[in-house]
């Protein structure tokens, strides 16, 4: 069980990329600017609408024919395709949560004299923030799981070494993919426990309506 | 290589060919997690401590791990598994693998309906001497399934956006059939961006109605919220 290390890695790349891409798409539909929000709208729709596996292949086959585009490696067209996808997903979350933080909030801040960007900084986001995390944490057991598919673009990761021993060992099969199952079980395990620690932590200190 | 419009229009037929497959595939996943989210529903109220226990680990097992390595094993490995093994082909594989970890939502869901039903409703029934079934049927049911309809909804989408997993093992959906069409050509690009426009033309529409359906359905049962209406607005 080589690939664990792969997994790890795509995991933590993909979840670092795709918050923040979360919180770009998330900010770029609560735009002034009609454009941005229509261009981000449109992202946010067109990821969500289509499958992540789809998605995959084409970052794969299709990006690098159509606009020569070359992702330096699979592991970063991997890494993209899951980022992208889920950062889509995400981003409705930051959208929500910074629109659920009380008015009287924004009101008090703007009553403060703050500029656009220290009412955001200072007071939205620090109640935002904390009613995302649970679903942050919901999202990363997603993403988790999601890794399990870059095995399908060639990279080398848990499951993909699993394939290869199924293949010289037939009669082992059952062991290797409980074992796999297990293994991704127990990368999941921390991630549901912070999930849930999350959640008793995100009602703090937060005012709402 | 560039885009070509002859090549799309002749790897049309065998993405639509697919496309029936993959619909079909999305509908039977969902029944079939329809059904045993109720299993599991049941499963988890009887009142023994232990079996509860149980039960939850192993949702919480299945919904934990990836459902392509679930439909792995159930492909690869379960014709070896001593004394309960058998060979399955692979669009059973598709309905019972993608069946099984989505009815673990599907549980929730249920769980949460039944749970947000008032304790005095269980109470009145049982004060008006209504039989078990009755309970269910007459009173409990009837209020808790409506608000878990959008729900339910979303992950008809979320299922139709995982049924392309099953290409892997073989079963011939949009994008098992794109994958071979590039693959006969050399020209993944046309039949791919094909296979993600169909997806997006099905699932974009469909998303929308249960979102309408989901203000129809707080304006019915939300009495806090009597429009129904979700903010949308920007910040200002």
């Amino acid at each position: 069980m080589k690939g664990i290390n792969i997994t790890i890695t795509v995991l933590i790349a993909s979840a670092i990329l795709s918050y923040l891409v979360a919180f770009i798409a998330g900010f770029g539909r609560l735009s002034n600017n009609i454009f941005i929000r229509k261009f981000t709208g449109f992202y946010v729709e067109v990821f969500r609408g289509t499958s992540l596996i789809v998605q995959l292949f084409w970052f794969y086959y299709a990006l690098p024919g159509l606009f020569d585009i070359h992702l330096a490696s699979d592991f970063w067209a991997a890494v993209i395709a899951i980022a992208m996808n889920y950062g889509a997903y995400m981003s409705e979350i930051v959208r929500g949560s910074i629109l659920s933080v009380a008015k009287g909030q924004r009101e008090a801040a703007t009553a403060l004299n703050m500029s656009r960007f220290q009412r955001m900084r200072l007071v939205i986001l620090p109640q935002a923030v904390r009613m995302m995390l649970p679903e942050f944490g919901n999202y990363l057991i997603q993403m988790l799981k999601a890794t399990s598919l870059v095995s399908l673009v060639g990279l080398t990761d848990i499951l993909y070494h699993g394939d290869i021993f199924r293949s010289t060992h037939l009669s082992l099969a059952p062991t290797v993919y409980i074992l796999i199952l297990v293994f991704y079980f127990i990368l999941a395990l921390p991630l549901i426990w912070l999930t849930r620690w999350a959640e008793k932590q995100s009602s703090k200190g937060v005012a709402s309506e | 290589m560039t885009w070509n419009w002859n090549y799309v229009v002749e790897s049309l037929p065998a993405i639509f060919q697919g496309m029936w497959i993959t619909l079909g595939l999305t509908i039977a996943c969902y029944l079939f997690a329809m059904l045993f989210g109720f299993v599991w529903t049941f499963v988890r109220r009887i009142p023994w401590r232990p079996l509860q226990m149980v039960v939850a680990f192993i949702m919480e097992f299945i919904r934990s791990t990836p459902p392509l390595v679930q439909l792995f094993f159930l492909y690869y490995a379960w014709p070896m598994v001593p004394y309960v093994g058998l060979t399955l082909d692979p669009i059973t594989v598709a309905i019972i693998g993608l069946g099984v970890h989505f009815s673990t939502y599907i549980a929730e869901i249920y769980r949460s309906g039944i749970e947000s039903i008032d304790k005095g409703q269980w109470e009145a029934a049982t004060a008006l001497n209504l039989s078990l079934k009755d309970k269910w049927t007459k009173i409990i049911l009837p209020q808790a399934i409506p608000p878990t309809i959008p729900m339910l909804g979303n992950y008809l989408i979320i299922m139709f956006k995982e049924v392309p997993l099953t290409s892997t093992i073989g079963v011939a959906g949009m994008l098992h059939m794109a994958n071979n069409f590039g693959s006969k050509n050399f020209a993944y690009l046309e039949p791919l961006t094909l296979v993600a426009l169909f997806f997006l033309v099905m699932s974009y529409p469909t998303a929308v109605l249960f979102r309408k359906l989901e203000q129809k359905m707080n304006r019915r049962f939300d009495k806090s919220n009597p429009t129904g209406k979700i903010d949308k607005g920007v910040v200002t």
